[in-house]
Formats: C-alpha cells, structure tokens, sequence
C-alpha cells in the first residue's frame, strides 16, 4: 500500500465534521479505561513523533510532565495544541481541521487525560475562519455529547476545552511564543531551560503538540502500538500528511507511510506541471534547506531528509520548475522572516534585515563581488546565535540556495535578474 | 466612556472619544468581555480574543477598546497597546467593510500571486494597508496563509478564495464593491463582513460552521487517489472485545 489515509479517510464525507460523520469516539472510550501511564507508554511504543516540525518522540514528551502530589507536580497541567499552522508551504492541518475537526478534539481529550490535564487550549491561527467555526462546533458537540466537561462518559475525569484564535504572527507556532501569546502577551520565545514539560503556561507543566501529533492520538489507541509502527521506517514510525505544492499537475495532501519518496509522489500524482522539469524544492516548509532533482529518491523520513542536508519539517513539499528565479524565491523567503522575526534576538533581528538589503540588490542586479560572500557570513552570524529556530531558519533557504545554485546567483550580478516572472505564474499564456 | 483612572498616560492617543462613524463600544461589549475573560484561568490570555472583540464592533482597535481592555484586565494602555501593536490581524485604522489579502508569499506569489496583487492595486486604486474611499474594500498582501495547494490564494475577511488569477481576482472585488460578494471557496455559503468575522474570533459561534464544502479539492485528490489504487491504511488487529475503528467505508 503506498497511500494509506487514516485521518483523511473521511474527508470524502460532505458530514465528516460532525459527531454523526465522524463517529461515537470509540478510542476515547478505550482510553478512559485504561491507566494513564499506560497511555503515554502506548504513544511511546508507537514511536509517533511530533508532526509540526521538529520530530521529538510525543509520547517522551508527555512522560517528561511532572506527576505527583510534590513541586511542579502539584500544579495545574495543561495540554495546548499548536495549531497556528504558518510555516510557508505547509497547508496539512488546516484542512485536517476543517474537514474532520472531531479527530483532534477525540485526540485532546485522550492526551490531556494521559497527562492528568482538567485544561486544554487550542490555539488556531486567526486567518483561517472557517477552520475556527468548524472547532468551536465540534468542541461544542463534543460537550453536548458527554465527551468534554464534568464526569466525561460518566468517569470521574473532567476537562475543559478552549478554542482560541490568535491574531496573526508566524512566531507563535515557536512553542514558547504561543505560551506567552495564550497568556495574552507579545509572541516572543522565552529562553530554555526551563522547559514547558515544567514551566509552560502560567509555569504550570504543559505539554505542546501540533495538531496532526494530537490527531494521530485515537487511531494508535484503537489499533495499538504494533498497528501504528507497522508503517513507516525505522525510526520514523506511522502514517502522516504530505502536502504537495506548487509547479506540479495535482497539489494537495496526500497520506502514506513516512519514507516515502518525492519521485514516487510526483510519479503517482502525475508529475511536475507539462513541459517542465523540477528545479528545486523544500521537504518541509521553508525553513527546511532547499533539494533538488537529486534527492527526488530520499526517503521523506526524519533521518534520510537529515542525511541529504535539510529536515523533514512539516513534510510541505513545495515543488519550483525551471520557471522560477532562485533568488527572488529566496528573497521573498527573507523578507517573511525579517517581517516575523519577533525582534527579541539581535542577531535575527538585524540579520534578517540586512540580509534582505543584500539580496534586494542582487535580485536589481545592483549588488557587488563581495555580496554573496556577507550573505554566508550574516547566515553564519544568525544561526545558533538566538533563542528559537526562527533565526535558523531563515539562513536555510540563503545557504542551500547559494549552494545548490551559486551561478545564478553570481549571474544576477551582471545585470539583475534574467527571468520572466510571468512564465512561472500557472496562468502564463492564458489571457487573463 | 471608558473611565482614564488608573491607567498610566504614555502618548498613547489620549481619547477616547470615538471617530465620527465608528460605531462606540457599549456596556454590552464590555460585558462580552467579561464573558471571554470567565474561559481562562487567569484573565491577562483573554486579551487576544478581547482585541478581536474590538475590531468586532469597531473594524480596528481603537484607543477607546485599548482603554476598556486595559480597565477590565487591569492593565496599563500601554501594555495593552504593546501587545496589539505585536500582531498584523489588529488594524490602526478601520477595515473596509470587505478586507481583501493576497498571498505573495514565495510559493503564491510565483504562480501568480505577485501579479494579482499587482491587478487589485491597479483595479482598486489603493496600496498595501489602504482602504477605498467609499470604505467597502481594504487590501493587503499576506504571509503564507495555510492553502498552498490552491494557490495562488486570496483570502476575504479571512475566508478562502482558492486557485484565483488577475481575472477572477478583480471579479472578486468588483462583487464586493457592489455589495453583493461573490461566496468563498471553501467557507460559509455568503461571505460575512470584516466585524462579523472577528466576532466569530473572539470566541463567539455564529452557527455557520456546516455551511460549505467538507474539504476542497486540492484536500482530496490524495485520498482519491488512494482509493482508486485500492490502497488503504492496515486494518485494525481484531481485538477481543473492541470494534475495528475504521468505520467500514467502501475502500
């Protein structure tokens, strides 16, 4: 089986976002009888890693929160899902969202109960409405139906649900920044250690998952830890969503097994768009160093994507033809993280900014012989140098850009920019 | 209205008289206020869905819904007026009845988002950040907005318009202009103004989450494809005393 949709089997439904489309939370109820350390044991035998990006076991993540009647322990705990879904290219939980709400609310519940929270957050990003209403309807469904509040499905465990919208800012998907944004500050990433397993929202011990982790929660409690590494490398266990974009024939999601391949995606979906060749591409957003043809057959696992020099992140697949300009995509790549970058950091702050000037006057052709050198040498300034991965990321896209393509960098010095933009737009030669 | 006591001066604008045709925040806005603020353990998280609650009565935060933020939460104006500043969703001025946002980041804007945003500026006859003179329409180009498989994307008071070009783009605004906008792609059946919107952000449902497509096509082609190779995930092992989860749907 190369597809093996799981949370996107139901999406064909026109009622999968209601509780009768979506089904009587079977997996909550299995849940509820079981011990919660035998849960969070469950999510680490099924070897599920974090989805949003970064790939850290969940379930280790869920045993790192303190238990007991001692310390931190005592505290409050909390479970906020990480659903500010921004990272460019990435487009997955956004229609898992829309489409099929219940699975994260089922998955909420199962983790918070794991992890002996009475409080969870989903924090959604405020640009997308429509995924808003389909979360505040099934939170409310979800409690209409004894799923949420006091005494759920009759124990004695209670819960409630928050859906809250944040208000547009690309560094509240950095966990920490969403803390502070929840407890109704500026999104700015706090300094680590402590952690959040100890001090995360009001320094209570919480746990952060993106919302394809949490989501992928009540199939490994239906089909168990066995079920759900049967698929997958190895260790790179279970399914997840690959989202495809760009010059390519059929863009969307697509759910298989991690590890498959880039080649094998474009291969079954119909390639890259007609008469064209690929250029470059992104494995997980663009945060994650830029492939090209050559890694078509890395398999789009945690560990093969690290070996070929960039990360899978969130597994966006932004597939760019030979249409495209490298620099203006890496330039209008910068300019969203000098736009983002939250200001707290200097190396970031600034080295954003200046990286931006660089390449505005490579893009004019108005840039001199030592430009592509000062760009490394920001780049090397940058990374490791501030409290969150915002400021790593944004070197991506300008190191493995210049690697991968250093002569066209050094052509736009000599007169600007050689392409048409028009020719890469997917209305090039249809009137508009 | 809003009462200054209490709250520290710093050159914030200091009235809080509201602008001629700006609609004033009552006694019922503040007590919605106090309703979002009961959602949280500890009142300071309630301020994001407070200022959406703003721009809900308002269409931008005013220094009059800094003050009622910063009264009821016990804030400073200015520690209320440094979060909103934070984040690009509050505007500084009213938003047109109709608040348009063309992704030009990387991906969009190279199939097409750069010149439909170009198309609108020229159409409209307003910049970056500018609304039309008669209110109706403001224009913005956004940041990565989570569709990249139906770009390139223009978003309306935050609601899909998927797959769009210089053409479809000025039809758009051209609907909204005449007051009758064409529905989103994927969202509620008609489209909702800018305020009803941010209500919906501040936490209140307005009930329309059924209408609309399940999922898109570009959500879909990966799961058709699936089913057309047959392909699907390994059943669930047959457990002595549970139901396969998988609910039975034809593969």
């Amino acid at each position: 089986m190369v597809f093996t949709p799981v949370l996107s089997d139901n999406w064909d439904r026109p009622d999968a976002f209601t509780l009768e489309g979506y089904g009587d939370y079977t997996a909550l109820r299995k849940a509820l009888t079981m011990d919660p350390d035998a849960l969070i044991q469950l999510v680490k035998d099924s070897g599920l890693r974090g989805r949003g990006g970064a790939g850290f076991p969940t379930g280790t993540k869920w045993g790192f929160i303190p238990q007991g009647p001692e310390g931190q322990g005592a505290k409050p705990h909390y479970l906020v899902v990480n659903a500010d879904e921004s990272e460019p290219g990435t487009c997955k939980d956004v229609p898992l969202m829309m489409a099929n709400p219940h699975v994260l609310v089922e998955g909420v519940i199962i983790a918070s109960y794991a992890i002996r929270a009475n409080h969870a957050f989903i924090y959604v990003r405020g640009e997308v409405a429509h995924v808003v209403r389909r979360l505040q309807e099934a939170v409310q469904q979800a409690y209409a139906a004894g799923h949420l509040g006091k005494g759920i499905q009759g124990t004695g465990y209670d819960l409630e649900v928050v859906v809250h919208a944040g208000a547009g800012a690309y560094i509240c998907g950095e966990e920490t920044a969403l803390l502070d944004s929840l407890e109704g500050y500026r999104g700015q990433p706090r300094l680590r250690p402590p952690f959040p397993a100890t001090h995360g929202l009001y320094a209570c011990p919480t746990v952060v998952n993106n919302v394809e982790s949490i989501a992928s929660v009540p199939s490994i409690v239906l089909g168990g830890a066995d079920w759900f590494s049967s698929m997958g490398t190895e260790k790179s266990k279970g399914y997840t969503l690959y989202s495809l974009s760009g010059h390519v024939k059929r863009p969307g999601q697509y759910e298989a097994p991690l590890g498959i391949t880039l080649r094998q995606l474009l291969d079954l979906s119909g390639g890259v768009r007609e008469g064209h060749q690929l250029k470059f591409w992104t494995p997980g957003g663009s945060s994650t160093p830029l492939l090209t043809a050559e890694h078509l057959d890395v398999p789009l696992d945690y560990e093969a994507v690290g070996a070929a020099g960039s990360m899978l992140g969130t597994k966006a697949l932004q597939v760019f033809d030979e249409t495209t300009c490298v620099v203006r995509a890496v330039l209008r790549w910068t300019e969203f993280y000098a736009h983002e970058s939250c200001g707290k950091c200097t190396p970031c702050r600034e080295g954003t900014y200046w990286m931006v000037q660089i390449l505005q006057r490579l893009e004019a052709g108005q840039a001199d012989a030592g430009d592509i050198d000062t760009l490394l040498d920001t780049c090397d300034n940058i990374f490791g140098r501030s409290f969150c991965a915002l400021g790593d990321g944004a070197t991506s896209p300008i190191v493995s850009g210049v690697q991968h393509f250093r002569d066209e960098f050094v052509q736009h010095m000599r007169g600007g920019c050689p392409f048409d933009p028009t020719a890469s737009t997917l209305f090039a030669g249809v009137p508009a | 209205m809003a009462s200054e006591q209490g709250t520290v001066d710093l050159g914030l604008p200091a009235s809080t008289t509201v602008p001629a045709g700006v609609p004033p925040l009552t006694e019922q806005s503040r007590a919605e206020a106090r309703e979002i603020m009961a959602r949280y353990p500890r009142s300071r998280s309630a301020l994001l869905p407070m200022l959406h609650l703003v721009q809900s009565v308002q269409g931008y935060v005013s220094p009059q819904g800094i003050a009622l933020c910063a009264e009821e939460l016990g804030l400073t104006k200015a520690e209320v007026g440094a979060v909103a500043t934070f984040y690009s969703m509050y505007r500084r001025t009213p938003a047109g009845t109709y608040h348009v946002g063309v992704c030009t980041n990387t991906l969009c804007a190279v199939l097409g988002g750069d010149a439909i945003f170009d198309a609108l500026k020229d159409h409209l006859g307003i910049g970056h950040n500018q609304t039309t003179e008669d209110g109706t329409v403001s224009l913005e180009h956004i940041e990565c907005n989570a569709a990249c498989d139906f770009a390139p994307v223009v978003m309306v008071n935050w609601e899909f318009y998927d797959d769009q070009t210089p053409g479809t783009a000025r039809e758009l605004v051209d609907s909204l202009r005449a007051g009758a906008p064409l529905p989103p792609t994927r969202g509620p059946k008609s489209l909702p103004t800018f305020t009803q919107t941010a209500r919906v952000l501040a936490g209140f449902n307005d009930g329309r989450g059924a209408e609309g497509v399940t999922a898109g096509p570009a959500s879909l082609v990966g799961l058709e494809l699936a089913r057309s190779r047959g392909d699907q995930a390994p059943p669930y092992p047959a457990a002595s005393d549970d139901t396969p989860a998988n609910d039975g749907q034809e593969g």
